[in-house]
């Protein structure tokens, strides 16, 4: 007989079934719960409202930004990683774990002081004579941009750095003496080789801020809706389980989409084996 | 293939540290153009910071790099246009053996029809026409080596390094690879310096080996010379084997030096050395220059055998000495060839023509 490992699994899988199959089966089931048995009504509750349906796309374009402002900023400190010593290279992944200690609620609450009215942004800007008045990015889509992109930075950085610190140092070299700039080192070798990180990092960084119910909710306010609030809305105040399901669902899917696209660009034969 | 100029390589006074420790130490050789220099050492010798630094990758304290009649040194790294074959190769993961090929014709914008003929001549030139499009970690090791040189040499540099080119490839395939440089070499007739640990590596590829330790040149000369007429005791110990013995000089005649070992023996040299009596020096033989007989004579010294093994076309012997030191013999084996029972009293006879004598050095271990 063959000995099997699958003994050793049924906890792990009891876990999950338990804890994440199961409920996620209920939240399925939950959305096509009619007045009258199963049906679609939720769906076309939900999809039938325009205004839904622009705050489908306004989470969507959020992700998307947080994704954007992650890469502008998470490329640069991974360059500093990869052309840095050992000592500043644990200073940065010091730096970057950081703030992951530190709970989301709190972060959150740390962006209501530096956006605010009196806050560093505002001061620094009235200092510099670009405004006429103090300013708030509070209850604003830029201020949430800034506030999550700096909450969801080390999702991108991490898996940067990871594959940076198995890079061998060499292949760079090897461009320089073919040839290459720096620029062209960067976006021939090394953009390249820290694509898989990007898709990986990007995943996450969608998925986390297109889900990060109270830091939407706090810093994007009430004029700034987004999916999570809208679930929120129906569950504790409407109290329309089935639709706030139906709504969830619609998140978790297309959401999945994406996340289902970028996991597919990152089986390309060329990026493959050395992720 | 494209009208190739060899240029000579000449590195004079080069010094570099790193954190104030000396990695290289005012060193100077000369590659003639078109052949093949080996820069040879145990590791951590600073043999490839010299390389590094012809490349551009370091930049030394000290000390000019001249290729032909160009300076290299105030050239970054991309305009120095060298050739150079990474340890481990440095091919870029995500390109294709073609593209990887093409990546230095890309960097130096050579077109595009000329960069494909191009590619396809050293693809042919390796002998890898039918791998352009695979991936680097499609192919095995060798065709890994092969697709590095071939990028290095693809702009036609007037200098081609290669550091460590056959250190990740087993034994067989290693010697296959380095005649199949040696031809690409002479084909191309391209100015070549090659850093290695390995002096069988060196010998077999180099016409002349530039020997490093600890930042400093022990001797340049060609394999022969180095193997038979080592200038230093590293030089000696580093390349082939060598026994060891302390010993004194006690009489110096016109055509003879006697040494007295510290064991209380003496070896009776047939020249003169230009010593002083009773200078502490360190008395060096090969293995092939010690023998076993069955009585006592001049320069013999008695010993027991510890252990007699047949490696192919020789038997060697690890003898004791009387005084508890090792002596490595070494002798030509037939099928005829009678093997020495381990413990039995043997002499080791010296064929002191051919021994070495250096300066006794503080903490040179005793044999």
């Amino acid at each position: 007989m063959r000995a099997s490992g699958f003994p050793f699994l049924v906890p792990m899988l009891a876990l999950s079934v338990a804890f994440f199959a199961l409920p996620l089966a209920l939240l399925v089931a939950y959305s096509f719960a009619g007045e009258t048995g199963p049906s679609l009504e939720n769906y076309a509750k939900f999809l039938g409202d325009p205004f839904n349906f622009r705050v489908l796309l306004n989470t969507a374009r959020l992700g998307l930004e947080t994704v954007l402002g992650t890469t502008l900023l998470g490329i640069p400190i991974a360059l500093l990683f990869w052309h840095s010593g050992q000592r500043v290279r644990q200073a940065i992944i010091f730096l970057t774990l950081i703030p992951m200690l530190t709970s989301n609620v709190v972060r959150t609450f740390a962006w209501i002081v530096i956006l605010g009215r009196q806050g560093p942004i505002s001061e620094s800007l009235m200092a510099l004579g670009l405004t006429g008045g103090p300013i708030s990015l509070m209850f604003t889509e830029l201020g949430l941009v800034l506030a999550m992109t700096q909450i969801d930075l080390p999702l991108i950085i991490l898996p940067l750095v990871a594959i940076l610190s198995r890079l061998p140092r060499n292949l760079t070299e090897a461009a320089e003496v073919s040839g290459a700039g720096p620029w062209r080192v960067f976006v021939t070798v090394l953009l390249p080789l820290m694509l898989p990180a990007l898709l990986a990092g990007w995943i996450l960084v969608y998925a986390s801020t297109s889900a990060s119910f109270v830091t939407q909710a706090v810093i994007g306010g009430a004029r700034n809706v987004y999916v999570p609030q809208l679930i929120y809305r129906e569950v504790g105040t409407l109290f329309d389980w089935p639709l706030a399901s139906a709504i969830a669902v619609v998140l978790l899917f297309t959401t999945g989409i994406l996340l289902l696209v970028l996991s597919m660009l990152s089986r390309h034969r060329r990026l493959v084996g050395h992720g | 293939m494209s009208g190739l100029i060899a240029n000579t390589l000449s590195v004079r006074g080069l010094t570099h540290s790193y954190g104030g420790a000396a990695a290289v130490d005012d060193v100077s050789f000369t590659v003639p153009a078109g052949e093949i220099a080996a820069l040879l050492g145990p590791s951590g010798c600073g043999k490839s910071t010299v390389l590094r630094a012809i490349a551009g990758l370091v930049s030394p304290r000290n000390g000019s790099i001249m290729l032909g009649d160009a300076d290299l040194g105030h050239l970054p790294a991309r305009e120095r246009g060298i050739g150079m074959v990474f340890q481990n190769y440095a091919l870029f993961p995500h390109l294709t053996v073609a593209e990887n090929i093409a990546y230095p014709l890309a960097c130096q914008h050579v077109g595009r029809a000329e960069r494909r003929e191009r590619v396809a001549e050293m693809l042919e030139l390796v002998r890898l026409a039918d791998y352009a499009k695979r991936l680097p970690r499609e192919l095995s090791g060798g065709q890994q080596q092969r697709v590095a040189v071939a990028r290095a040499l693809a702009p036609s540099p007037s200098l081609l390094l290669l550091d460590e080119p056959f250190g990740a490839l087993d034994r067989a395939l290693r010697f296959d690879l380095q005649v199949e440089m040696l031809r690409l070499q002479k084909t191309l007739g391209i100015t070549t310096l090659i850093v290695t640990h390995d002096q069988e590596e060196a010998q077999s590829l180099a016409s002349s080996l530039v020997l490093m330790n600890k930042g400093k040149i022990e001797q340049i000369d060609t394999p022969m010379a180095v193997y038979d007429r080592p200038q230093t005791l590293f030089v000696n110990r580093f390349i082939g084997q060598a026994n060891q013995f302390e010993a004194i000089v006690e009489t110096l005649e016109a055509n003879a030096t006697i040494l007295r070992l510290r064991s209380g023996e003496a070896l009776s040299l047939p020249h003169r050395l230009d010593f002083v009596t009773g200078a502490a020096v360190v008395a060096t033989c090969r293995p092939e220059h010690v023998s076993l007989v069955d009585t006592p004579a001049a320069n013999t010294l008695a010993a027991t055998v510890g252990v007699s093994v047949p490696l192919g076309p020789s038997l060697v012997h690890d003898l004791i000495l009387a005084n508890g030191g090792e002596l490595r013999a070494s002798q030509a084996r037939g099928p005829e060839t009678a093997v020495p029972a381990a413990g039995s009293t043997v002499f080791a006879s010296i064929d002191t023509a051919r021994c070495h004598v250096f300066p006794a050095q503080a903490g040179t271990p005793s044999a």
